[in-house]
């Protein structure tokens, strides 16, 4: 492993835009544009499958300030995906604009264009839709082959072959499998049988879904968006729209939290298309409600584990079926499944003998799913964890020693994921560092406090990847300004996760000068080089590997500028930061010298742009524990402390590295203890606010703490790997743990809410 | 309808429709610090500061503020610069969204306990949500500020 000293890297350095946002400065799209905008409002269906028989707009079109209203006899017939995924998209195009056919309670029926949002609100009220209501499939167990169809229409169209099939409601289905799963679990002492649940958890980030649309000055249409994936938005809107991606311009400004909900574009559409049938600006804002009803929200699952292992605790086999509910469309449908089992079987590939993996991914009648944090990596550890744990307990076996015994090593090859090998891994290291700052020996053993109140504590390991190998790209413009700085020109979005200051860290490093020389810029299809945006934790490893490409290429540029200047070879002048040098004479060129040349009869751009893809995706491992005191009478949960220790490669920024971690716990702990999704017996949602969904306050968490134990992956910048999601994966299966030693009760199903634990509790 | 307030120490009049909600009529006169959130008085994105108290300015209606003293982040600069860098430091400032109605709060509960506990802190903010920095981030900043202070011998706050 390397240990070099860096200057920049690995650096606590501050975000570059924290004092703007820490003072309020107005830099979010709804600051950032015009607020004489026509202000767009979105007509949803009350009904979960139905189809619009009639629709009477003109009692609405007579209120003043109502500018247009738009159904869907009005909108293009090309059917796409809102999937915010690299072309061809795995996910299905099955979407129109507005279509006839509605397919949850929040579907879009009409678009309202008005001059206040009043009379949008007026509009809505008047407009009068009779729909023909159909019978809804609203259980995923019977999606699949029913004979109600979430998707009929004949031109539904899968780009890529993922197994779906719209006349079964299915979104993908795959079977992969390495040995001989049966005869390797008919040979194992035990087998667990078990089945779990995980919901359709909203993203929850404080800025809701927005776009703001207008016509620029050369009559095209220019989109500002709270968005992740300026690029794939500016394909998708070419494609619903039916024009040409020439005349689409898309940019983001700063975004409010993303957690991948806004990998998946929204709201863009409405918008985009009210501005080019009127030519005038339109801005479409999301209600709480709306993007907690017709958002992008975690894939729900259904995961059924068999897991077989020999007595003494050794993982022989791992048998792993996923029922995933797209919801209404398919966006990302045929993806996130793929992590359930690729990105959890792999952590037990110590002594696995044999896997299977299959899946069905249904549609039903509720909100389409789509991007978030973790992507089905979460359900899955959630639920091999948990049986790994129960195994342990089951054994007498510590469930930490028991995973010392069968968890990935460095150098492994893991069939599981994709047959990558695991170049960098200290998940070892990392469960033995957390074990003693946790002090788990002193803390696994379960403690009645005496007062009702019991305290316990619960394990889990997590892994991730690094980009889609094989698909994603990073790229990065590097160009020199005149007095020796750099601008940074980048595709991918920051989202409130510092990619903007931690490439700016790794250029600097590169450069040999300070993070504050670099200029940061993104994301804007027409300005920045193509990346594929910020999602599938592939900033810091993709696009950081593109910034280090693009400094050893800029130095070439500077140097070959200056021996121009000094009439000499490039070979002669080497790079030094501040300035260059020619070996032979000792003789000095400043940055600036170089950079003023490049602007005077020059025929040598003094800027680079690379791009980079990989062919592995190298997952960031992690362990995380968590002591809870629960109150058996109420079933409440305390969490008392969470520990976590992260193998990114190494933190480029030490302190973003943690807050992230920090934060994907905290949102791990209310997916594990308090957001709930519900649907009433017509399939409509019932947690559509922050009053009923409930995500962690600072009141809620405990005492956090984070640590790093640092490998080296050979093809990441300096080292580094991901970190962004595989964060939120522990908390589930560590806090299921932890409640089932308090409580003697397995829980398969989360949200626990304290009702089930005392509920499970008075049961027992 | 017409009402008159000072905001942040100027006295302003704005033309309103009675169901004028405070947080739209802040962000019509510039102060688009001010965020909404959710809708339902759940996440303090909004708050500002009525009289010196902190509010949620999306539950409260403009035409209650007549007469009163709104003062928003972008009338509180100073105050907020003061500690935010060490927020920053944290990196916890994230997403920023929820940025101003935290600072905005932090600064009502510096005026109010000026060297509060860690306890007192989370009780205090209880209100403001973060999805993104996990929160203890946020305290580890506001606790870093008020160590720097209390090692300076910094008594304008009486710490």
């Amino acid at each position: 492993m390397e240990h070099k000293e860096y200057h920049s890297i690995n650096k606590p350095v501050r975000k570059k835009d924290a004092m703007q946002l820490l003072l309020g400065k107005p830099v979010y799209t709804d600051d950032v544009t015009p607020r004489d905008a026509l202000v767009v409002k979105i007509l949803r269906s009350p009904h979960a499958n139905a189809m619009v028989e009639e629709i009477e707009t003109a009692g609405a079109l007579k209120i003043p300030g109502v500018v247009a209203i738009y159904t869907w006899k009005d909108v293009p017939q090309n059917r796409y995906t809102n999937a915010g995924q690299t072309y061809p998209e795995p996910s299905p195009y099955d979407r129109l604009i507005l279509d006839r056919h509605v397919r949850f309670a929040g579907d879009a029926v009409a678009i309202i264009a008005a001059e206040t949002e009043k009379a949008a609100l007026r509009a809505m009220k008047v407009i009068k839709v009779k729909y023909q209501v159909l019978e809804a499939v609203l259980d995923p167990h019977t999606a699949k082959d029913n004979p109600v169809l979430v998707h009929p229409e004949e031109d539904w169209y899968p780009p890529c072959p993922v197994g779906g099939d719209n006349h079964r409601n299915l979104v993908a289905s795959e079977t992969n499998s390495d040995g001989d799963i049966e005869a390797v679990l008919n040979s194992c002492d035990i087998v667990l049988d078990r089945t779990y649940h995980t919901k359709a958890y909203n993203q929850a980030m404080m800025e809701t879904f927005r776009t703001y649309a207008e016509m620029d000055a050369y009559g095209r249409l220019h989109i500002v968006s709270s968005t992740q994936i300026v690029f794939h938005v500016r394909r998708i809107l070419s494609r619903a729209l039916g024009i040409p991606k020439s005349r689409i311009r898309v940019e983001k400004p700063r975004i409010g939290g993303g957690f991948g909900a806004k990998q998946t574009s929204v709201s863009e559409v409405y918008p985009a298309f009210v501005t080019l049938k009127t030519g005038r600006p339109s801005k479409l804002i999301y209600t709480r409600e709306e993007s907690q009803i017709a958002g992008s929200p975690r894939h729900e699952m259904e995961i059924h584990v068999r897991l077989g292992a020999d007595k003494d605790g050794r993982i022989r086999g791992i048998d792993l079926y996923t029922l995933s509910n797209s919801g209404a469309y398919g966006e990302h449908g045929p993806t996130t499944v793929g992590l359930s089992g690729h990105k959890s079987i792999p952590l037990y590939t110590g002594n696995l003998e044999a896997y299977r993996f299959s899946y069905d991914v249904v549609y039903t009648n509720v909100q389409a799913a789509g991007a978030y944090r973790g992507y089905g990596a979460t359900q899955g550890i959630f639920a091999v964890e948990t049986t790994v744990n129960e195994l342990a307990e089951r054994l007498g076996i510590d469930p930490t020693v028991i995973r010392d015994k069968n968890m990935v090593r460095e150098g492994m090859q893991m069939p599981a994921y994709y047959n990558e090998t695991a170049n960098a891994c200290a998940l070892d290291r990392c469960m033995e560092h957390c074990r003693q700052i946790f002090h788990w020996d002193e803390k696994y053993p379960v403690r009645d406090m005496g007062n009702g109140k019991v305290r316990a504590a619960g394990v889990a390991m997590a892994m991730q990847g690094s980009s889609i190998s094989n698909v994603d790209v990073g790229s990065a413009t590097l160009k020199l300004s005149e007095d020796g700085t750099y601008n940074l020109i980048i595709g991918a979005a920051d989202m409130g996760t510092g990619c903007d200051t931690i490439l700016a860290q790794m250029a600097a490093e590169c450069m040999d000068c300070s993070v504050d020389d670099i200029a940061v810029f993104g994301a804007d299809t027409d300005a920045s080089p193509y990346d594929s945006g910020s999602y599938a934790s592939s900033t810091t490893y993709i696009t950081g590997k593109a910034v280090e490409k693009a400094c050893s290429q800029l130095k070439e540029k500077i140097c070959s500028i200056a021996a121009e200047m000094m009439g000499c070879g490039t070979e002669e002048i080497v790079f030094g930061g501040r300035q260059v040098r020619r070996i032979s004479t000792g003789q000095t060129l400043t940055l600036e010298e170089i950079g003023y040349k490049s602007q005077v009869f020059n025929n040598q751009a003094a800027e680079v742009t690379v791009s980079c893809s990989s062919p592995v995706s190298p997952p960031p491992f992690m362990v995380g524990m968590v002591e809870i005191e629960l109150d058996k009478e109420t079933g409440h949960v305390t969490i008392l402390d969470y520990m976590a220790v992260v193998d990114c490669g190494i933190a480029i920024n030490p302190a973003l590295a943690r807050i992230q971690t920090e934060g994907g716990i905290v949102q791990g702990i209310g997916h594990t203890l308090m957001e709930d999704i519900q649907y009433d017996q017509w399939g409509k949602p019932i947690e559509s606010s922050f009053l009923q969904y409930k995500i962690p306050t600072r009141l809620d968490m405990g005492r956090l703490r984070v640590e790093f134990e640092n490998s080296y992956e050979p093809t990441g910048p300096f080292g580094a790997k991901s970190i962004g999601e595989i964060v939120i994966n522990t908390p589930a299966p560590a806090l299921t743990h932890a409640i089932y030693r308090a409580t003697g009760v397995w829980h398969r199903e989360i949200p626990i809410t304290p009702e089930q634990i005392a509920l499970s509790i008075q049961d027992k | 309808m017409e009402i008159k307030l000072t905001l942040n120490g100027r006295p302003v009049t704005g033309q309103i429709e009675p169901d004028c909600l405070l947080i739209d009529f802040l962000r019509d006169h510039g102060c688009l610090s001010v965020k909404r959130g959710c809708d339902t008085a759940n996440c303090g994105l909004c708050t500002v500061l009525m009289d010196g108290k902190p509010i949620l300015s999306c539950s409260m209606l403009a035409a209650r503020a007549a007469g009163h003293s709104v003062q928003t982040l972008e009338g509180l600069q100073e105050e907020a610069a003061d500690f935010v860098g060490f927020i920053a430091d944290q990196g916890a400032d994230q997403c920023g969204f929820c940025n101003p109605g935290f600072v905005m709060n932090t600064i009502a509960l510096l005026r109010e306990i000026p060297d509060p506990t860690d306890d007192e802190i989370r009780s205090f903010l209880a209100g403001n949500l973060c999805r993104c920095s996990g929160y203890e981030g946020q305290l580890r900043g506001i606790r870093s500020y008020l160590e720097s202070r209390r090692e300076k011998g910094d008594s304008r706050h009486g710490a």
